[in-house]
């Protein structure tokens, strides 16, 4: 335990301090993707026969399936074939030693970010899992959290040894062929974290997960469920970063979450993703399927992302309200800058008695990008007395970006009660000047009025989370005033 | 401390300022009054360095530098200071936040420590009960939601935490009750000291039986057209502008 806990971290420390481009041996298969290769992965996963049946059935769902086009986002073409969907660091031994390739640009972002992960772990009682390419590497707590019958691993683990549990809940909650990345992911995905949080139990630490694309095209495809038994709690923490490249890479992640009675999940999920560079060259297409279902009485799930990276961002947190009394949120900050565009929001599908949703939604375009929320609220004929409330405000800083909103209602049940506010703001001359008077930087300034917009939602993040995701908003908008 | 010479400026085009001279010493307080509309918060911004407004002649100095070559926040660690005759909100940015920003960015450019949380909580509690306003402003966005006088009241407590070289009230008087009068009017005074210099726009001669200032100027049409000591405003309350060859309501010049 304890030398696995130090590799982890010294793994970790160096894949930020050192190369972000990491130059190891890497157990990669050809670019291509058919059943072979579907059969192949299968097999270095050494999966029961399930699993490779399932991928195969999803595969086949996904190939009659065409690309998303309705979303508020443009980008061109994805070859699927050109990507390689396996690639594993063969040995922890072969993990970078030399910091001469790193882009000093990067570099110098993440000393003002001030390494992120580096400072997470100095916070006692976070246990990551850190997700390398399509492999984790270890799992540090383990223990600890066993010892209150909590099960995090990653999932390639769960499917060999907690096969039951994997094969109730997987494609539960969002099915294969729910839409066509999620239909990818089913087929295709290499890793990600499983989480089982017992009958009646709070689950001691705050669990974390860091997934970093590392090795040129190679697509990342994360699967997480996390399953709270009845009466049981979890926070779960998820933080992305990614090298700089020039091309294109992909990340089609799903996330599932299953809350059965009196059960609690907050997710929260600061996200940055390589945005592209300043004339929108490069960067993360990010298309993620991220989905909880309420299913008990009284149980809740809350939705808290800050989303500043990615070229092109496809993203709606959702959930569904089954249980009598259960309670969906989603909290939301995404900023966009340069070329980048976003696409995101939520759906809240209310199916039980008495449900109730949040949805606070903050949106922040600079530069040339383009940010638009869109919302789908639900009311299914047995959702009596249910109700939602929905605040979306977006922030423009200059004049050539833009922000567009698109809430959808629809209400199949007459004592639900919904409520929308929405506004749209500047930041004005007059309060720059307010803060310029006042001796500070302009770039300061800005970071600051942003930080006072998204004040709601931060305040929804676990602490060291809140920080980071400060700075974060801080060195995202560097070069937007002026 | 403060020269200003034939200044000029416009908005869009539009002459407002049409030739200011001025000099104010370190110790004085001077006060200038003036018609709605005649310019006197255009000098105030200018002074500050607000963009929108382009200085086309002219030269002003504090101290022997150049002010007009710098930045608007440059101008603000070398001491000026604006109090906002309508003080903007910022919505969500706590008060105690913005003000430990500012305070520590002028410190920084002095070459001094900067102060941590708790120190700046103390200091900044001690300042707010002397504007009397309650410390759970400090918890508040930048004036979000405060009353007229609440933010004029915020100002000088601005004005205390910053120490300017130069203050420049614009309007602080204006929309306060006679408390509140009072208050501001200690503000003030306290900030009066041999190295500062504060020049103070106001409508109403009642400030300044409590600011008692140096000198008095009338600001009418874009130019400085009459300058006396304390007794001039007690004369302009008496018989109105129009004695000097402006209407009471001339906004336009
Ligand atoms: N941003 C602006 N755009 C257009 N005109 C402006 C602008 N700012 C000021 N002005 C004009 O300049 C003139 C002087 O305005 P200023 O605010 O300096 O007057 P003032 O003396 O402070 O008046 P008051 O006593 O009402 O505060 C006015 O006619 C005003 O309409
Ligand atoms: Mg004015």
């Amino acid at each position: 335990m304890a030398t696995t806990d130090t590799e982890v971290k010294e793994l970790i420390k160096r894949e930020y301090e050192h190369g972000f481009v990491t130059e190891i041996e890497a157990d990669t298969f050809e670019p291509g993707l058919n059943e072979d290769v579907i059969r192949r992965l299968s097999k270095v996963k050494q999966e029961p026969e399930f699993m490779l049946e399932w991928r195969l059935k999803a595969y086949r769902r996904w190939l009659e399936m065409d690309d998303p086009t309705w979303a508020h986002v443009d980008y061109p073409e994805i070859d699927y074939n050109a990507i390689s969907y396996y690639s594993a660091p063969k040995k922890q031994e072969d993990m970078p030693q030399s910091l001469d390739e790193v882009d000093p640009e990067l570099l110098r972002t993440y000393e003002k970010l001030g390494i992120p992960l580096h400072e997470r772990e100095k916070l006692a009682g976070v246990a990551v899992d850190a997700v390398f390419d399509s492999v984790s590497v270890a799992t540090t707590f383990k223990e600890q959290l066993a010892e209150a019958g909590v099960i995090f691993c990653p999932i390639s683990e769960a499917v060999q040894k907690y096969p039951e549990l994997v094969e109730k809940y997987l494609g539960s909650v969002v099915p294969a062929g729910d839409n066509f990345f999620a239909a990818l992911n089913s087929a295709v995905f290499s890793d990600g974290s499983f989480v089982y949080i017992p009958k009646g139990v709070r689950c001691p630490l705050e669990l974390s997960t860091y997934f970093r694309i590392n090795a040129a095209n190679t697509g990342q495809f994360e699967r997480t469920l996390i399953v709270a038994d009845e009466g049981s709690y979890v926070s779960y923490l998820e933080g992305c970063t990614a090298p700089m490249r020039d091309e294109n890479q992909l990340h089609a992640a799903v996330v599932e979450l299953v809350a059965l009675g009196d059960a609690q999940i907050k997710y929260s999920t600061v996200q940055n993703w390589y945005p592209g560079d300043e004339h929108g060259k490069g960067g993360i297409y990010n298309f993620v399927t991220k989905r909880g279902a309420c299913l008990g009485k009284n149980s809740k799930i809350s939705w808290t992302q800050v989303e500043t990276g990615s070229a092109v961002t496809w993203k709606y947190p959702s959930c569904i309200l089954k249980g009598e009394n259960s309670v969906g949120e989603f909290y939301s900050v995404a900023l966009t800058h340069n070329y980048q565009q976003a696409d995101t929001g939520t759906k809240m599908i209310h199916l039980g008695k008495n449900t109730r949703s949040t949805i606070i939604s903050k949106g922040i375009s600079a530069g040339r990008s383009s940010n638009a929320y869109r919302g789908l609220v639900k009311f299914q004929p047995g959702a009596e007395g249910a109700r939602n409330y929905t605040q979306c405000d977006s922030l423009l800083i200059g004049d050539r970006c833009g922000a567009h909103t698109f809430p959808y209602i629809e209400s199949k049940n007459k004592s639900a009660i919904v409520e929308h506010e929405a506004t749209t703001s500047k930041v004005s001359d007059e309060q720059m000047f307010l803060c310029r008077q006042r001796g500070i930087d302009p770039e300061q300034a800005v970071s600051m009025i942003v930080n006072g917009f998204c004040k709601e939602v931060f305040k929804e993040l676990p602490m060291e989370f809140a920080v980071e995701a400060g700075k974060l908003l801080e060195v995202s908008l560097e070069g937007s005033v002026g | 401390m403060l020269s200003i010479k034939n200044l000029h400026a416009s908005v869009e085009g539009e002459e407002i300022l049409k030739g200011i001279n001025l000099e104010i010493k370190a110790g004085e307080v001077h006060a200038i009054m003036g018609p709605n509309g005649s310019g006197k918060s255009t000098l105030s911004q200018v002074l500050a360095g607000n963009e929108t407004f382009e200085v086309t002649e002219g030269e002003v100095t504090l101290n022997g530098e150049n002010l007009l070559e710098q930045e608007t926040e440059e101008r603000a660690r070398e001491g000026v200071f604006l109090a906002f005759q309508y003080p903007v909100e910022i919505p969500g940015v706590s008060n105690l936040q913005f003000l430990r920003t500012a305070v520590n960015a002028k410190r920084k450019h002095r070459g001094e420590e900067e102060l941590n949380a708790a120190e700046f909580m103390k200091l900044a509690k001690d300042v707010s009960r002397q504007v009397d306003l309650d410390p759970s402003f400090l918890k508040r966005g930048v004036n979000e939601g405060f009353s007229g006088g609440e933010k004029k009241r915020n100002e000088i407590l601005q004005a205390l935490l910053l120490e300017p070289k130069l203050a420049i009230l614009d309007e602080t008087d204006s929309g306060l009750d006679i408390d509140a009068l009072k208050v501001v009017s200690d503000g003030v005074n306290a900030l009066r000291s041999e190295d500062r210099a504060i020049l103070m726009v106001t409508h109403y001669q009642r400030l300044l039986n409590h600011i008692v200032p140096d000198y008095v100027h009338v600001l009418a049409g874009g130019r400085i057209i009459k300058s006396g000591g304390r007794e001039l405003a007690l004369e302009l309350e008496e018989k109105g502008y129009g004695w000097l060859g402006v209407k009471d309501d001339d906004a336009s010049n």
